[in-house]
């Protein structure tokens, strides 16, 4: 008796043709959906840096004049100056500041989150958390603008209340819910068996979190903290409101200061298009690209020694 | 009450509450000290629970209550005055699934020490020596000498758990718990966990839940037979298997239910 041959007729009725036809297509619609976002993020790169171009071959523009000169004029009609050294020096400020406060109290939120308070606790704090989270900037920068402002004033004696010290609180607040609920997820996928492990040897609960927990989860944690810097980096709207606005190398971080993204968010429209001035927003926006590009990196290089050891 | 009790785990009339499902009904049962007691009987009978009492380390669940009396060494472990630490630290506790931290294999050792001595920091040669005498009498010593700084996670699953038995050692612990030590290693690492047994007895009480009968029949000197969160029998191994003297534990042991 001779065996069922696979080429010849099949063992099982052929599948329709519409079935086979959809699988095809669905395949290829899910392959579209993973690619686009690669091209998505190469064709943004493509087209901004398409309008900055041509200003690099300007006899206006130098490169060192444009990252090492604070001096932005940008429509002075005698001499018209491109420095953007004040506007790096502010983002810088604004951003480390908020980085600075943020990533100690969300840290500490997520600890307490995950390891310290009751269920019922938990879902109310999460539910905040998010609630937070979900405040829009502009709305942030109308309480940098209106409300923090007045009290860093009050408190501190400066003579203008928008300054880096405002600036990077709203940051800060705007930061804590995104490092807290990521670090929080960080901290919930360290298996529990190495709490009870540590539990077990006597530890405390406070030795759990700082010998067992945070060593566990330190890639989750970084990648948290980064993900804020990256919103600290890229905020626009609030930082737009609450940091004064005003092009200046700050000698404390009472000083008011502005940083690339407000300057372009503030600029763009005003600038004619094509002009130089445009041209020049644009390679700024070249320029943040290239900053959240290296923070990326590095973070990835760190994670990858971390885990290496 | 003399200076060294001939117990060292003595329970009376404990009951445990998961919530509202009541998983230990008035166990009264006497651990006789240095030497290898087996909790055995079908899944979800209570062993682990009853295990999980001597350290007091069910109380990590809120909804858990109760309530009677646990003696460890004399001292009732649920009196006020008790230090969970200072309990934790003299009862060992081994798991199911080896579960060593994810740090180097000699902080593994010493995460003991380092614990329970926070504000005064032992030297380095101290550290070192514990780590060795702890990795010798496990016999992981001649294995590992030379790479102590790799990650712990990274060893054979027998090896993870001599090492999760190993750090406890530097405690110098009274009783060793082990909740089925070997349900996650092979023929092998059982025989080696069980020798390691062997070794440890005297030294320290060990109390051990197994599902694996054949283990329990090997491995201890006492059993004591439970089921459906009740206390059935307890009697010297040999004597058990042999001749039950509860109906219910001859069923079990023939393998009428489990």
């Amino acid at each position: 008796m001779a065996l069922p041959s696979l080429t010849g007729k099949s063992l099982r009725p052929a599948r329709p043709l519409w079935a086979v036809c959809g699988e095809k297509m669905l395949e290829l619609l899910i392959r579209f959906c993973g690619v686009s976002a690669i091209i998505f993020v190469l064709a943004i790169f493509f087209f901004v840096f398409k309008e900055a171009a041509p200003v690099l071959w300007s006899k206006n523009f130098n490169l060192t004049q444009f990252l090492c000169s604070p001096e932005w004029y940008p429509t002075s009609v005698s001499n018209v100056r491109y420095g953007v050294l004040a506007l790096i020096v502010g983002t810088a400020c604004v951003s480390g500041l908020a980085v600075f406060l943020a990533v100690p109290f969300s840290l500490g939120a997520a600890v307490f989150i995950s390891e310290f308070c009751g269920p019922k606790l938990k879902e109310v704090l999460k539910i905040v958390i998010e609630l937070l989270a979900a405040i829009p900037s502009v709305v942030w920068g109308f309480i940098g603008l209106t409300v923090t402002s007045k009290i860093v004033q009050q408190m501190t004696g400066a003579p203008v209340g928008v300054n880096i010290l405002n600036g990077g609180i709203i940051l800060a607040l705007m930061c804590v819910p995104i490092i807290a609920s990521i670090s929080e997820d960080a901290l919930k996928a360290v298996p529990d068996t190495y709490r009870e492990a540590a539990l077990a040897l006597g530890a405390t609960r406070w030795q759990i979190v700082y010998r067992v927990l945070l060593p566990a989860a330190k890639n989750g944690l970084l990648a948290a903290v980064l993900l804020g810097v990256g919103r600290a980096v890229g905020e626009t709207m609030a930082v737009l409101m609450a940091t004064g606005h005003a092009v200046n190398i700050p000698h404390g971080i009472l000083d008011s200061v502005r940083t690339l993204t407000a300057n372009i968010a503030a600029e763009l429209g005003e600038a004619p298009a094509q002009s130089e001035h445009y041209r020049i927003l644009f390679l700024t926006g070249i320029l943040l690209f290239f900053i959240t590009f290296v923070i990326n990196v590095t973070a990835d290089f760190v994670v990858r020694g971390i885990r290496q050891k | 009450m003399s200076d060294t009790p001939a117990f060292s785990i003595t329970t009376r009339d404990l009951n445990l509450w998961y919530a509202k499902f009541q998983a230990l009904i008035n166990i009264n049962v006497d651990i006789k000290h240095g030497i290898i007691t087996s909790l055995i009987g079908p899944s979800g009978c209570g062993k682990t629970t009853l295990l999980r009492c001597f350290n007091r380390i069910n109380e990590r669940y809120t909804y858990v209550t109760t309530q009677g009396e646990i003696k460890l060494l004399g001292k009732n472990i649920y009196d006020p005055d008790v230090s969970l630490v200072e309990l934790r630290k003299s009862v060992g506790m081994v798991f199911q699934r080896p579960n060593p931290l994810p740090i180097s294999i000699y902080e593994n050792v010493v995460f003991g020490i380092r614990i329970h001595n926070e504000s005064r920091q032992s030297t380095r040669s101290d550290l070192d020596a514990a780590v060795e005498k702890a990795l010798t009498e496990v016999g992981l010593w001649k294995d590992l000498k030379d790479r102590l700084n790799q990650r712990a996670t990274g060893l054979q699953l027998e090896q993870q758990q001599k090492l999760c038995i190993a750090r406890l050692l530097p405690l110098k612990p009274e009783i060793i718990l082990m909740d089925e030590p070997c349900s996650a290693l092979d023929v092998e690492g059982t025989r080696a966990i069980e020798e390691l047994m062997f070794e440890l007895k005297g030294r320290y009480t060990i109390v051990i839940v197994t599902h694996n009968m054949a283990q329990a029949r090997r491995a201890s000197d006492e059993c004591i037979f439970m089921l459906m969160g009740e206390f059935i029998e307890h009697s010297p191994t040999a004597e058990l298997f042999v001749n039950p003297k509860n109906p219910k534990t001859a069923e079990y042991i023939e393998g009428r239910y489990g």
